[in-house]
């Protein structure tokens, strides 16, 4: 199994979401968060003074998937978010060890 | 035919009564606004300690002006114990009016006099609560807010709307001096109030950087901000219109209708004006600087809204709307740290709306309203710089490093305005 973790331009979530229900990901959990990457942040003026804003708004999805839909997953994520400007975000997948379904204790695949 | 002639004198005193009252009423209000906008524009950890001040500022003005401030203004006894009329109140007043004629000068109610006059009061010490904001301790706050309003503010009134002479020396009124509402006298009073206060303060921590950077310390609610620019601006109308003193004939009610009108048309003047310059300086529509923009068009207007054409009051208030983001800007590059924009808003508009009323208005001049300017400045300047300093030495008149950064909501006030996190348990 794999744990796909992807940060995103938060006005894209629903385009992201409609392309992994279209490939039948089951569920996924979305936290807002705040970082930069190449981007960098961008100034702002409140009342005629500069300021920096170094952290912008992102989104981040964590989906929980079997090994054999890595690819797709990407991929419907990258068609979601990609606007071909700077600021796109980026995906990780890392190994997932294990997954429990609390209500009935079933692990594995099944949980998923 | 006397007795009708009389009814009519009655009728028109109580109208005129009814409608100072209003007014004032009006005025009163603006203490709301003065409480929202503030709080708008500190953070939200300073919400709790602004919103006491100003509701404890306009407790302290209303004391300390009843106690001797009005007295030394316009007499009336210590106490106002001259003011009650005695068992003749209702033959004297007809006997006034009947002097005065249908026409003439305003006849009311004394105790309505005193309610009209106090409201303003309580402006100007509105004025001092935010450009001070965040830092400064509550009781060298309130210590201030009786000198301000027991003394200070009442000495430069008296000079001016009471008529006397400036320690026997001159006469502003003689001089060609004139302030309809009180551009000058309460706004520019404030703001020269604040200015004393804020250069003896000092800026806030973290504001001005090391290499003279700017840094913005953003508001917590701009909604709240908003809601109370707009509760000013309807207070205006109380505060210049009242100012007509007299609303029971055809003129008199035409006057406060004209001054209704050019009120609100300055501050729109003052919005537009403060949203194109800020457009063109930042680049983009600056919601504080638009709302300093409605209040500097309302400041400007204030000390002449009764004889400017619609379109020139209009004028009058972009101007200000100009005037009050340049200077905002300008104060911040000499470090004078003023949150919500007071200095500028209440202290340069003001100025230049003094210097407008002769632009409309032939019987004041430009040396009378510049002379008028600089005794009521260099008064309330300087007797403010002097009671800050002696609080200062006395007591100290800012908090704490620690408590500046923990918000003086805790500090000095003990609760925070949106409290998390809390725990009934001991």
């Amino acid at each position: 199994m794999k744990q796909v973790v992807a940060i995103i331009k938060p006005f894209k979530l629903d385009d992201v979401r409609e392309a992994l229900s279209e490939i039948g990901v089951q569920g996924l959990t979305v936290s807002e968060v705040k970082g930069f990457g190449r981007q960098k942040g961008h100034t702002e003026l409140y009342r005629g003074a500069e300021y920096v804003v170094d952290f912008l708004p992102k989104l981040k999805l964590d989906i929980a998937i079997d090994d054999e839909l890595v690819d797709q997953v990407t991929e419907a994520i990258i068609k979601g978010a990609n606007t071909g400007k700077i600021g796109d975000g980026k995906i990780f997948v890392y190994p997932l060890e294990q997954v429990i379904r609390i209500r009935t204790s079933e692990t594995g695949s099944d949980a998923l | 035919m006397e007795t009708v002639t009389n009814q009519i004198f009655e009728l028109q005193y109580a109208i005129d009564t009814f409608y100072f009252l209003v007014m004032g009423a009006l005025v009163m209000w603006m203490a709301a606004g003065f409480s929202m906008l503030e709080a708008g524009l500190v953070r939200a950890k300073n919400t709790t300690e602004i919103l006491t001040k100003n509701v404890l500022l306009f407790a302290i003005s209303c004391t300390a002006y009843m106690v001797v401030g009005y007295d030394i203004m316009y007499g009336g006894g210590i106490f106002l114990e001259g003011i009650a009329g005695g068992d003749n109140l209702t033959a004297d007043a007809l006997a006034a009016s009947a002097e005065a004629g249908f026409d003439g000068g305003s006849v009311y109610s004394a105790a309505s006099d005193f309610f009209f006059q106090v409201v303003f009061v309580a402006t100007a010490m509105s004025i001092v609560s935010g450009a001070v904001a965040e830092r400064m301790k509550l009781w060298a706050f309130a210590g201030f807010a009786i000198v301000m309003t027991a003394f200070i503010y009442p000495m430069e009134g008296s000079w001016t709307w009471g008529g006397n002479d400036v320690f026997g020396m001159f006469n502003l009124g003689d001089l060609g001096f004139l302030d309809f509402a009180g551009s000058g006298i309460v706004h520019m009073a404030g703001a020269a109030a604040a200015l004393a206060g804020v250069i003896l303060l000092g800026a806030r921590k973290g504001k001005y950087g090391p290499n003279g950077e700017v840094r913005p310390i953003q508001g917590a609610n701009l909604p709240m901000a908003t809601l109370g620019t707009f509760i000013l601006w309807l207070g205006w109308f109380g505060f210049n219109g009242g100012s007509v003193l007299k609303l029971g004939d055809m003129a008199s009610a035409n006057a406060v209708a004209m001054v209704f009108l050019n009120t609100n048309a300055a501050a729109a003047g003052g919005v537009i004006a403060a949203l194109i310059i800020a457009k063109i300086m930042f680049g983009k529509a600056d919601l504080t600087m638009i709302l300093n923009g409605a209040l500097a068009g309302l400041v400007a207007i204030t000390a002449g809204p009764d004889t400017p054409t619609p379109l020139m009051a209009t004028i009058i208030g972009s101007v200000g709307g100009v005037l009050v983001v340049l200077s905002i800007v300008a104060l911040d590059k000499l470090k004078l740290d003023d949150p919500v924009g007071a200095i500028s808003v209440h202290g340069v508009v003001g100025l230049w709306g003094l210097l407008a009323v002769p632009l409309t208005n032939g019987d004041a001049s430009f040396t009378g309203q510049l002379i008028g300017a600089a005794t009521i400045f260099v008064w309330v300047f300087g007797a403010s710089f002097i009671t800050w300093s002696v609080l200062k030495m006395v007591m100290g008149i800012r908090v704490s490093e620690e408590e500046e950064y923990e918000g003086v909501d805790l500090s000095e006030c003990g609760m925070e305005a949106y409290p998390e996190f809390t725990s009934n348990t001991k």
